[in-house]
């Protein structure tokens, strides 16, 4: 066998290609000069020029999330590498698997503060899975195999290379390895066998027991595994805000999404239950609400494949360390199909009895409407990339998730301007997927640049921005807990539909709830990136909600009252 | 909450950063490391650490699963329940005239610690030893006047034939073996 020599930056590209890469979403500058000047040579690798790296790496993370495979993102050194940072901390604790590439000042620079020289691998060492300093193009190969093998395995993550000019340009040997040598790293997927015993003989025990999904599932691919184990020993399923489209929420066991903006009735069911078997989820603050009272009368199964959320945030008293799927399959073989059908009324007249999400009339333009009709118009079976806040709950709460996998937002670190660039990296992963960005006017002025990438990219976006003209959650907020003292969270935003139009794409601007309807079929039925921009009530709030500091079970619905009109801005 | 010392013992790969990427995680959650020591394992490529930190129990818990996953940390314990041997190496330049010299080599006997260097009006002492058997030697030098103190801060090991760390099982056998041979 003859070994070739290669430059590092074809190291680099020929490792990518073997790792299936098909996308780079990327801004190149002149630390990682020499790897794009090689990015030619592999034609196979596609380049997505963004127009700020931190859509590059949101970019990576929407294709991770839909495709189930790694995102690459791109960027040179310095600020290159610092604008990749929320997107790399969001890829993080959403633990999704991207793989971000940075180029970096040639070696004999490093450490004397040369031009557009961070230590990035310091900077995201507490957000990343793992990362990189290539110091000889030699090592190149095993790199990349293990970043890969670390962002995809166990409980996935990014991992960030660095990688210096010069070594860019080195000469090396290439040979790709075929196995990974990281004795430190040894995901457990299989759970205990006397762990799944006994959180077998509590199921088959409990009384109330109820389920909740978080991304855990999604990420294990265990959606028949959770059905089964719901449908055997009828337990009800809440999910948590990343694990909606775990389960099928028409199925006549699912109730909803839990924790702060969740169903009311899911919220009770959590406080009610006698036995929680919570899998693939984390028991993050927004979704326990007030930690000490939360499932004040169950025992608690964690199935997680990460030790370190065992008993992290709550109590556990049958942990199991494992994939979802692999747990599952164990455990399902020991359950016992039983009823609970006393329980499951239970939670059916708590449903009627707390609607949740049922939208009330109104003669103005109200955002839950609009979520709600572009589930009816898309018949479900679109993939929703939401932004963050009032937008994200009103997507998550209004919009009927049936199909696996089809909600993308930004959970553990809640970045505004995840949607527009996490949606185009979503819509390259899954060109034959309808997707729709659900935006806020706030969320979306953050990385609205990148408008121009899916115009010059033909990513065919559907865009609708809830446009309140308030950071709105921020404003619900300040309405219900600080005297409405509205301080920094009225916007003036500019109008959307012209600035779609100057990026490129059609937009439209809707006022009118008659308008919803046709807006979206005409968005439907344009075959590019299309934006509208829904002018809705500006102070909706999103209820149910569960206030900061109370439990789970304090939850407050919707007020009746009247809508009380904010003076806004006047609409260009 | 109870706060109590705790030692933890890790094996780590010797690479760069594997140090800061440990202290940053008791840096995150304020935790003051009292000490911490890394020094060559048995095996090439592998490093020893012990670190002591003061912490409610639940929290140092929390920071060993936290560090077990950091890929270049092999494999990690909290040894502070164990039956250990932990020892700790101190240095002490103490003041010392030809009048007291021979008091303060009585006090280095019956330590059973050395005196490394001796100047015209100081000596250095090499003691080792747990923790309390290096403060009480402080405690009595004091009175002769300490111009400077060096810690290592403690090493620790399991008593008995096994520790809790076992290198062979937690390699893969290519890689043992590949170590063997070199």
């Amino acid at each position: 066998m003859t070994i070739m020599k290669m430059t590092g930056a074809q190291i680099i590209c020929e490792s990518l290609v073997r790792e299936g890469v098909e996308v780079i979403f990327g801004i190149l500058g002149g630390a990682i000069l020499p790897l794009y000047d090689t990015l030619p040579q592999y034609p196979q690798l596609r380049h997505i020029l963004v127009r700020h790296e931190q859509g590059a790496a949101h970019a990576a993370d929407g294709y991770a999330r839909v495709t189930g495979k790694v995102g690459v993102c791109m960027a040179t050194s310095g600020p290159g590498a610092t604008n990749l940072v929320t997107g790399i901390a969001n890829a993080h604790l959403d633990s999704s698997p991207i793989i971000a590439i940075t180029g970096q000042v040639a070696r004999a620079f490093i450490g004397k503060d040369a031009f557009q020289e961070i230590d990035i691998t310091g900077i995201t060492q507490p957000i990343t899975k793992h990362n990189y300093l290539a110091l000889d193009a030699g090592s190149l190969a095993r790199i990349i195999k293990e970043a890969f093998y670390l962002a995809r395995t166990g409980r996935p993550g990014p991992v960030l290379i660095d990688l210096p000019r010069d070594v860019q340009m080195e000469q090396a040997e290439f040979h790709y390895p075929n196995r990974v040598d990281l004795p430190g790293y040894k995901p457990t997927l299989q759970g205990h066998p006397t762990q799944i015993k006994k959180a077998a003989k509590l199921i088959n025990e409990a009384q109330q027991p109820l389920i909740i999904a978080g991304r855990g599932v999604i990420i294990s691919g265990a959606y028949a595994e959770l059905s089964q184990l719901a449908e055997a020993a009828q337990i009800p399923v809440v999910t948590t805000l990343l694990g909606i489209s775990c389960f099928p929420e028409s199925h006549v066991l699912s109730y909803g999404m839990l924790g702060m903006h969740g169903m009311a009735y899911a919220n009770m069911a959590v406080d009610a239950a006698d036995l929680i078997i919570a899998i693939g989820m984390r028991f993050d603050d927004r979704a326990t609400a007030k930690v000490s009272a939360f499932a004040p009368h169950a025992r608690i199964i964690h199935i997680d494949i990460d030790p370190a959320e065992i008993g992290k945030n709550v109590r556990v008293d049958v942990p199991i360390v494992g994939d979802v799927k692999v747990v599952l399959n164990a455990l399902n073989k020991l359950i016992n199909p039983t009823q609970h059908v006393d329980w499951v009324h239970q939670l059916d007249d708590w449903r009627k009895e707390h609607p949740s999400i049922e939208i009330r009339d109104s003669e103005g333009l109200l955002p839950q409407l609009v979520v709600r009709k572009i589930y009816e118009v898309t018949k479900g079976e679109a993939i929703i990339v939401t932004g963050v806040g009032q937008n994200q709950m009103w997507a998550a709460q209004h919009y009927c998730y049936n199909k696996p996998n089809s909600i993308i937002s930004s959970g553990g670190l809640g970045t505004m301007g995840f949607e527009l660039p996490a949606a185009m990296g979503a819509k390259v992963g899954c060109p034959e997927s309808i997707v729709w960005c659900v935006a806020g006017d706030g969320g979306f002025q953050m990385t609205i640049q990148e408008l121009a990438t899916i115009v010059k990219e033909k990513v065919a976006v559907k865009i609708a921005i809830i446009n309140n003209g308030f950071l709105g959650m921020v404003r619900q907020w300040q309405e219900l807990f600080f005297g409405r003292r509205y301080v920094a969270t009225p916007l003036s935003g500019p109008d959307f539909a012209k600035i779609a139009e100057a990026y490129g794409l059609p937009g439209l601007r809707v006022k009118h709830k008659s308008e919803v309807v046709p807006a979206i079929e005409q968005a439907m039925e344009y075959e590019g990136p299309f934006l509208i921009d829904f002018m809705v009530e500006p102070e909706e709030n999103v209820y149910p909600m569960v206030p900061p500091g109370a439990a789970l079970a304090e939850v407050l619905e919707e007020p009746k009252k009247e809508v009380t009109a904010w003076p806004r801005r006047s609409t260009p | 909450m109870a706060t109590t010392k705790h030692t933890l013992v890790a094996l780590v790969e010797d690479k760069p950063g594997v140090l800061n990427r440990m202290a940053s995680l008791f840096r995150r959650r304020g935790f003051n490391i009292e000490s911490i020591v890394v020094g060559h394992s048995e095996l090439p490529h592998l490093s020893r650490v012990t670190i002591v930190v003061n912490g409610a129990t639940t929290m140092v818990e929390q920071v060993r699963k936290q560090l077990d996953k950091v890929i270049d940390v092999v494999k990690v314990s909290d040894i502070t329940g164990d039956d250990i041997v932990a020892r700790e190496l101190a240095l002490v330049k103490v003041r010392a005239t030809s009048a007291n010299r021979s008091e303060i080599i009585e006090i280095v006997d019956i330590f059973r610690a050395n005196i490394v260097d001796v100047a015209s009006d100081s000596v250095t002492i090499e003691v080792t030893g747990d923790e309390e058997k290096i403060n009480s030697l402080f405690n009595l030098l004091r009175g002769f006047g300490v111009k400077e103190i060096a810690r290592t801060g403690r090493i620790a090991m399991t008593r008995g034939s096994s520790g809790p760390i076992q290198v062979e099982e937690r390699l893969p056998k290519a890689r043992a073996k590949k170590q063997k041979a070199s």
